[in-house]
């Protein structure tokens, strides 16, 4: 049972792990420019799907991940000084219907390059095996998701906390206004950010690919649980994104793991079997919606 | 001036737009294109749910992005009820209704208590738990959806007959519709829109804003169920699309396509969306490119939808 425990405590790590790594950039993007872009998911779908793209050509999954986040970078980049710098002013309801347009012609375009069937992109032979932990066997590839999360999340707190630039972009979250007073560029930091967000996106796509399927509407399961940890951790915070991941995750896994089991102690086995799935997979919303209630503006509020 | 501005003009053009649609079932029939009687009817219930959300959105300045839930509600209730053999439409849809209303309730009461994107964020939480609820219950049908076997029965009508059951739609959409329009020149009407341009200044002026923004939010949560109720007799299928968070999506698309704010907006906006759909449909099956296109010209360009083109909508001062 403690096995079974650990085991799943260890997928909702390596779960939440890659939701941070998309609400990374999402919680700047609405922090800094409180914008809501929708449209985050389809990078991450892009970039699951260049990876399989090229993993499948070039026969290496470390080359499908680079180019995948190098072009969905671009992409990022094109679309923001392209499309979404017009809607910064606008207000949340022009913003939200934006960036739906954008899902729908993302899904699209996907689909007429990609095809409608999913997209099979596997994880590197090697990583392919269990490897012993403390007794028990894990897949190898979620441990180097988990180790890649982590160096992710180390990363992103230095730069963020310990640089120039991470200090601009603190700045630009808690006051954008007087960021640009003093002399920040907050447009081409911006530009920069959301590219950075986009190359998340793509690694998390990637990554996630073998585990997930490579297919057309990924990007929308995952975006909600995104916005979720965002809104849980306080728009606009990192660190806010960090802990709301792992609390999504956690409760996520362990919640479908332990939920059934654990209502049938006290409920008919009939109930309890209709009851807990219901239950486990609402459970992060009750979390959401619990949370909002006592803390309007997330555990981590950037804007003081 | 209000934002439900009446003319003489617009009046008359929606008494002509009224016996154009009352025309319509005797029109297709000579044609022999019975299909699109159906067709309308869909197209019309879309409208009433816009409409609904057009109330909360348009009306209370409340960015609600979870409509779907009642929408969905309305439609399992009329599923659910039939399926233990209550069929009668005079008791299955006011209870649609009211189910919808307490989902409402009970979400907007909380929901209310948060600002901005926050609220957008809570609504939309709350949608995805209706909908993962009634997914995973396998009683309800789960991924597949319920059945409704046979379409509600009410009084001597025959529902099952498609013409009649077209009437009945566009029955309740005409008087909604123009209940809507009382309700906008109201005293309830204009505090709400009041609070929607300047929440502090009738916060200060004394008026309890939590409970007028709850009941209009109640009223389009209501709405929205009495359309699902429509929607499951039309389709036969309560089904968890209803539901999903991209439905809330696309009924916020047919607002601002047809104009936010404006009483025919919603209506003009399911129309337009649905028959695109219809007609792009069988040109490419990628018809969803021109769609999004179509949404991003409409909010770059035209922000007031169709109705802003036109002038039907809201006046800007």
């Amino acid at each position: 049972m403690t096995q079974l425990i650990l085991e799943q405590a260890l997928n909702g790590l390596q779960f939440g792990l890659m939701l941070f790594l998309l609400a990374a950039g999402l919680t700047l993007v609405f922090g800094i420019m409180d914008m809501i872009n929708l449209a985050h998911g389809s990078l991450y779908m892009v970039g699951a799907y260049l990876a399989a793209a090229v993993t499948q050509a070039s026969g290496s999954f470390m080359v499908g991940i680079g180019t995948a986040m190098l072009v969905t970078a671009l992409l990022g980049a094109l679309l923001e000084v392209s499309l979404l710098r017009r809607l910064y002013a606008r207000d949340h309801l022009a913003q939200v219907l934006a960036t739906f347009a954008l899902i729908l012609i993302a899904n699209e375009v996907v689909r007429m390059i990609w095809g409608a069937q999913p997209m099979l992109l596997n994880a590197p032979e090697a990583l392919s095996g269990p490897v012993s932990l403390a007794g028990f066997f894990y897949p190898a590839y979620r441990l180097l998701l988990i180790g890649v999360g982590v160096l992710v999340a180390g990363l992103l707190y230095l730069l963020v906390s310990h640089t120039r630039l991470g200090m601009w972009v603190r700045a630009g979250a808690s006051n954008r206004e007087m960021t640009e007073a003093l002399g920040v560029n907050v447009r081409l930091l911006f530009t920069a950010v959301f590219a950075a967000g986009a190359a998340l996106c793509a690694l998390a796509g990637a990554m996630l690919g073998p585990l997930l399927a490579v297919q057309v509407g990924m990007g929308e399961s995952i975006l909600i649980l995104a916005f979720v940890v965002i809104v849980i951790g306080g728009i606009g915070s990192i660190r806010g994104a960090l802990v709301g991941s792992l609390m999504v995750g956690l409760v996520d896994t362990l919640g479908r793991a332990a939920l059934p089991s654990l209502l049938r102690e006290f409920l008919s086995p009939e109930v309890a079997s209709s009851l807990g799935p219901a239950l486990a997979s609402i459970l992060i919303y009750v979390l959401m919606a619990a949370i909002l209630f006592w803390r309007p503006e997330g555990l981590f509020p950037a804007r003081g | 001036m209000g934002l439900y501005a009446s003319s003489p003009r617009r009046r008359i053009a929606a008494a002509m737009t009224l016996v154009a649609l009352l025309a319509l079932p005797w029109l297709m029939q000579s044609l022999d294109q019975g299909f699109y009687v159906s067709l309308a009817s869909r197209v019309l219930i879309f409208a009433l749910a816009a409409t609904s959300l057009n109330l909360v959105i348009g009306f209370g300045g409340m960015i609600s992005f979870g409509h779907a839930a009642f929408f969905g509600a309305g439609a399992y209730t009329v599923a659910i009820l039939a399926e233990s053999g209550v069929v009668s439409a005079a008791l299955a849809w006011p209870l649609a209704l009211a189910v919808a209303a307490l989902l409402a309730l009970l979400i907007g009461a909380i929901s209310l208590r948060t600002r901005g994107v926050y609220f957008i964020m809570i609504t939309l939480a709350f949608a995805q738990m209706v909908f993962y609820l009634v997914v995973s219950l396998k009683s309800w049908g789960g991924d597949d959806g319920l059945l409704l076997l046979r379409r509600s029965t009410f009084g001597s009508l025959d529902l099952k007959d498609d013409t009649t059951f077209y009437f009945v739609v566009l029955a309740t959409l005409a008087l909604v519709l123009l209940a809507l329009d009382r309700l906008a020149h109201s005293r309830f009407g204009r505090v709400i829109q009041s609070i929607r341009e300047n929440e502090t200044r009738m916060e200060a002026l004394g008026y309890p804003v939590f409970s007028y923004k709850l009941v209009c939010f109640v009223i389009g949560g209501a709405l929205a169920g009495l359309a699902g109720a429509l929607l499951v007799n039309q389709s036969g299928l309560a089904s968890p699309n209803l539901l999903h968070w991209m439905q809330s999506g696309t009924l916020m698309v047919m607002i601002v396509i047809g104009g936010v704010g404006s009483v025919f907006g919603g209506v003009v906006g399911a129309v337009l969306l649905l028959l695109c759909e219809e007609f792009f449909v069988e040109i490419s099956p990628h018809w969803q490119i021109g769609l999004g296109l179509l949404l991003l010209a409409v909010v770059l360009w035209a922000p007031l939808g169709i109705a802003g083109l036109f002038g039907w909508g809201r006046s800007r001062e």
